[in-house]
Formats: C-alpha cells, sequence, structure tokens
C-alpha cells in the first residue's frame, strides 16, 4: 500500500486490501471466521401518555437461530422497562443487577423509582468495566416528573431521544421512524408506528426476526403485550401440515407404586424459652 | 459499519467571551463510527448555575467528567456556601482529565460567569492542560475555524455579536466536517443568568457550494397525511 502525504480516513464500501492475502491463506487451508451478527431490533418512542417500547424475539448464536422466541423487553422497576441488545447473557445480568438495586432504593426511599436512577445505575456500571460488557439499552418509563426515554450504549454514554433504535436493526428501524414519527400519538397510532419499525428491523435485517413485543408505559398503569404481532408463522408445504406415525411400539405396562413414608418420631428436646 | 465502537462526538465547540459574559456553541452530532447516533445531541452540559462545560471527543467519557465535576463542584458550593468560580470548575475539571490522560479521550471547555472575574473560558484539551482564553475552539470540526476567528475575534463583543459570531463560525464549520452537523446550540451566561437558544439546520445560513432544500423530509413531515404516489 503506498503511503499517501494526506491522511484518508477509511471510506465505505468493500476494501480489497487484504484480498490477496486472504487467497494465500485459503490455499493454505486457514479459513477465514464465519459472520458473526449480535443480531436485535429494539426500539423506543414517547407518545402523548407516556412510552412505548418495542422488540423482535430472535436470538442468534452465530448464525444459527438458537431461540425464535426469547424476551428482550426487561423489567426494571414497576413503571421502568429496558430493551436490551448485544450480548444476551450481558444484557440480562446488567437489567437484573440494576432491577435489584432500584428495588432496594425504593425500600429506602419509600418513593416510586426513577427513571434517571435507572440510568444513572446503568451507565456506571458500564462505564466501569469500559465496553466489556457489551449491552446496548433501550431504557423507558415514567415517573413522576414524566415520560422518559434514554438509550444507554455498552462504553457508558447515554442520550435521551424522543424516539431511538438499537441493534443491528437500528437503521431499518430508525428509517421508519424518521420518516413517520411526530410528537403527541395517541396509543393505537404510536403501537402501530413501533411495530412498523420492528416490522422493518425483521425483515430487512439477518440478525433479527421472528415476533414483535410491545410494552406500554404509562402513569400508573403498564402493558406487556407479548408477541403482539406474530409476523413469522410456521408454514408446512401440505395444507394439512404432517402427521407422523408413533415411533416406539408399547410391549408391556407396568405400574409400581413407590415405597410408603414411613415417619420417624425423635425424641428430641423441647425448644427452650 | 461497527455498531460497536464507542461512540464519539465528531463535534464543533466554541466558548468566546463578550463584554459581559460568555457565549458557548456547539452542533449536535454523535457518531459511531459512519452511522450518527443521536443527530439532536446536547453538547453543552450544567456544571453549576453559572458555569457550563462544552464536550468533545468520546461520548461516554466526556459525560462522566462532567458527572464527576457536577458532583465535586455540588460539594464545594455548599462548603463555600457561595457560587463557585469558572477557575475552580475548570481546574477540577482539569485535575480529573490530566490524572486519568491514559484512559480519557474528550477535548473540554468551560465557561462561565462569577462575580470576581466576570465572564471567563478555559480550554481543557486533551493531555489535561489549562488555558484560559477570550475564545477557544475545539472538536474535529475546529480544525476549518482557526483562520476564520483569527479574523473574525475582536474585543469588547456585544451579547448579540458574540452569538452570532459563535452560530457563524459552527455552522461554517458543519458545512466542512463530516463529523459535525445537526442543530446549532448556544449557551449566554451573564450576571442576569443563563439563555439557552437553539438554531435548527435549516435555518442556517448557506455557504459556498450549499443548495436551499426542495422536497426535502420537513415538508412531508409537515403535511397532513401520507403522500399519493405519483407514476
Amino acid at each position: 500500500m503506498s503511503k499517501s502525504a494526506v491522511d484518508v480516513p477509511p471510506m465505505g464500501g468493500f476494501n480489497f486490501d487484504l484480498c490477496r492475502r486472504n487467497d494465500m491463506l485459503a490455499k493454505k487451508g486457514v479459513n477465514p471466521p464465519s459472520f458473526r451478527k449480535t443480531g436485535t431490533t429494539i426500539v423506543g418512542i414517547v407518545f402523548q401518555d407516556g412510552i412505548i417500547l418495542g422488540a423482535d424475539t430472535r436470538a442468534t448464536e452465530g448464525p444459527i437461530v438458537c431461540d425464535k422466541n426469547c424476551e428482550k423487553i426487561h423489567y426494571m422497576a414497576p413503571n421502568i422497562y429496558c430493551c436490551g441488545a448485544g450480548t444476551a447473557a450481558d444484557t440480562e445480568a446488567v437489567t437484573d443487577m440494576v432491577s435489584s438495586q432500584l428495588q432496594l432504593h425504593r425500600y429506602h426511599t419509600g418513593r416510586e423509582s426513577r427513571v434517571i436512577t435507572a440510568l444513572t445505575l446503568l451507565k456506571k456500571h458500564l462505564f466501569n468495566y469500559q465496553g466489556y460488557v457489551s449491552a446496548a439499552l433501550v431504557l423507558g418509563g415514567v415517573d413522576c416528573t414524566g415520560p422518559h426515554l434514554h438509550t444507554i450504549y455498552p462504553h457508558g454514554s447515554t442520550d435521551t431521544l424522543p424516539f431511538a433504535t438499537m441493534g443491528s436493526g437500528s437503521l431499518a428501524a430508525m428509517a421508519i421512524f424518521e420518516s413517520k414519527y411526530r410528537e403527541g400519538l395517541n396509543r393505537d397510532e404510536g403501537i402501530k408506528l413501533v411495530c412498523e419499525a420492528i416490522c422493518s428491523g425483521v425483515f430487512n435485517d439477518l440478525g433479527s426476526g421472528s415476533n414483535v413485543d410491545v410494552c406500554v408505559i404509562t402513569k400508573g398503569h403498564k402493558e406487556y403485550l407479548r408477541n403482539h404481532m406474530l409476523p413469522n408463522p410456521r408454514t408446512y408445504i401440505s395444507s394439512r401440515g404432517y402427521t407422523f406415525p408413533k415411533k416406539t411400539e408399547v410391549l408391556i405396562t407396568k405400574i409400581t407404586p413407590l415405597k410408603d413414608k414411613e415417619v420417624v418420631i425423635e425424641g428430641g428436646d423441647a425448644m427452650e424459652e | 459499519m461497527d455498531l460497536k465502537a464507542p461512540h464519539s462526538m465528531g463535534t464543533t465547540i466554541i466558548g468566546v467571551t463578550y463584554n459581559g459574559g460568555v457565549v458557548l456553541g456547539a452542533d449536535s452530532r454523535t457518531s459511531t463510527g459512519m452511522y450518527i447516533a443521536n443527530r439532536a445531541s446536547d453538547k453543552i452540559t450544567q456544571l453549576t448555575d453559572n458555569v457550563y462545560i462544552c464536550r468533545s471527543g468520546s461520548a461516554a467519557n466526556s459525560q462522566i467528567v462532567s458527572d464527576h465535576v457536577r458532583y465535586f463542584l455540588h460539594q464545594h458550593t455548599i462548603q463555600l456556601g457561595q457560587p463557585a468560580t469558572v477557575k475552580v470548575a475548570a481546574n477540577l475539571v482539569r485535575l480529573i482529565s490530566y490524572n486519568n490522560k491514559n484512559m480519557l479521550e474528550t477535548g473540554l471547555i468551560v465557561g462561565g460567569w462569577d462575580k470576581y472575574e466576570g465572564g471567563k473560558i478555559y480550554a481543557i484539551p486533551l493531555g489535561g492542560t489549562i488555558i484560559k482564553q477570550p475564545f477557544a475552539i475545539g472538536g474535529s470540526g475546529s480544525g476549518y475555524l482557526y483562520g476564520f476567528f483569527d479574523q473574525a475575534w475582536k474585543e469588547k463583543m456585544t451579547k448579540d455579536e458574540a452569538e452570532q459570531l459563535v452560530v457563524k463560525a459552527v455552522s461554517l464549520a458543519m458545512a466542512r466536517d463530516g463529523a459535525s452537523g445537526g442543530v446549532v446550540r448556544t449557551v449566554i451566561i451573564n450576571s442576569d443568568g443563563v439563555i439557552g437558544n437553539f438554531y435548527p439546520g435549516d435555518g442556517l445560513p448557506l455557504w459556498h457550494e450549499e443548495l436551499e432544500s426542495h422536497n426535502s423530509l420537513l415538508d412531508i413531515l409537515n403535511a397532513s397525511g401520507p403522500e399519493p404516489m405519483n407514476i
């Protein structure tokens, strides 16, 4: 590679510099690692009465879908929910941990948790691990100060936005929001918009798929609509479905009851006051 | 495109003193690699009632540094019994920046007003130096503004002149720097208090080769219903 006088920043598109080296290595039997995606489309919007969060339900392990219907919208507090993208273990662990901390805080203060408290706890934890806890979160909730929607990135930076998307399908979902979002949506319009955005991720991103989960949070009330939309039904070639013959033949049926429980009374000491 | 890259704020940040206070200005773009993660971020953060900080560089680092300084300044204000001075705020930022220089990547501009020194601007670039200046610029877009400020800066401007200078400068940098864009936010701090202003991107002046927008998304958003497709 020739050195240029001016440093050119990396451009988009495919970089062909290493193709010859890769060919040489492949001939020697060293194959490149297969394509890995962490997958997910998670979104959140602020609507007129509160917050709506949405997520797809596909969990991937490399190229394999390991869970076709996982839950990505995690409980933080009765009035706060958090969608998680990135490494599933990290998002589960960090949201569970902060959810416990919030509950302890509620016992201490005697008050409903605030979204900004959850935000600060998550942000501090993620910053301490310098991005190695790979959890990208969309945190939303309604507290005494109003509705709040935040995004939290693995390195600990946060943004406060009226609509937010995260995960590999975030660009597809953001395209929907940028063209159709407006302030003061009502509940049905909001849910429709969130479903559209998640579907855009489900159909256009390889790492997102299956069903759409929605969570609506308003002042004093929350609704977790698990599998609100199922746009990917299981289809069979034959319209009657399949029937499989029973595999194992029953030869004998013998029922053996378990032994009776024996009660043993020991001559123990009575408890002293 | 690397969605797991740490967020950096490409940024253009500016702090300018005028006769009676300071004006801080910034763009609003936060990028992750080539994707704009937040096109309307607020890079001017409050430290105390009378001192604000402009953040550039790594988004996470600068947010954490400002949170720490806000916490210490709050305690300091309580102990002192009166508002903190800009010099103390800037030095607290400098101490954190300098002592953690191996782990932090953030350039900051601290500006504010106090009753002893009036309006003051302190620049705290990457290594943790502290420089008191009549005006300071920072971020990736600032490279395009050094010559502009050499020519356009003058002492003892009025509040409106200073704000117009800041808005003009940020919009010039946004026109040339890919990592800066969105809207222009300004914060004016003087003895009367703090005023924050917002200049949407489509209202900024157009520079060389920039064209007026036609059929932009903003027209579609303002329309009443979905537009029918025309064959």
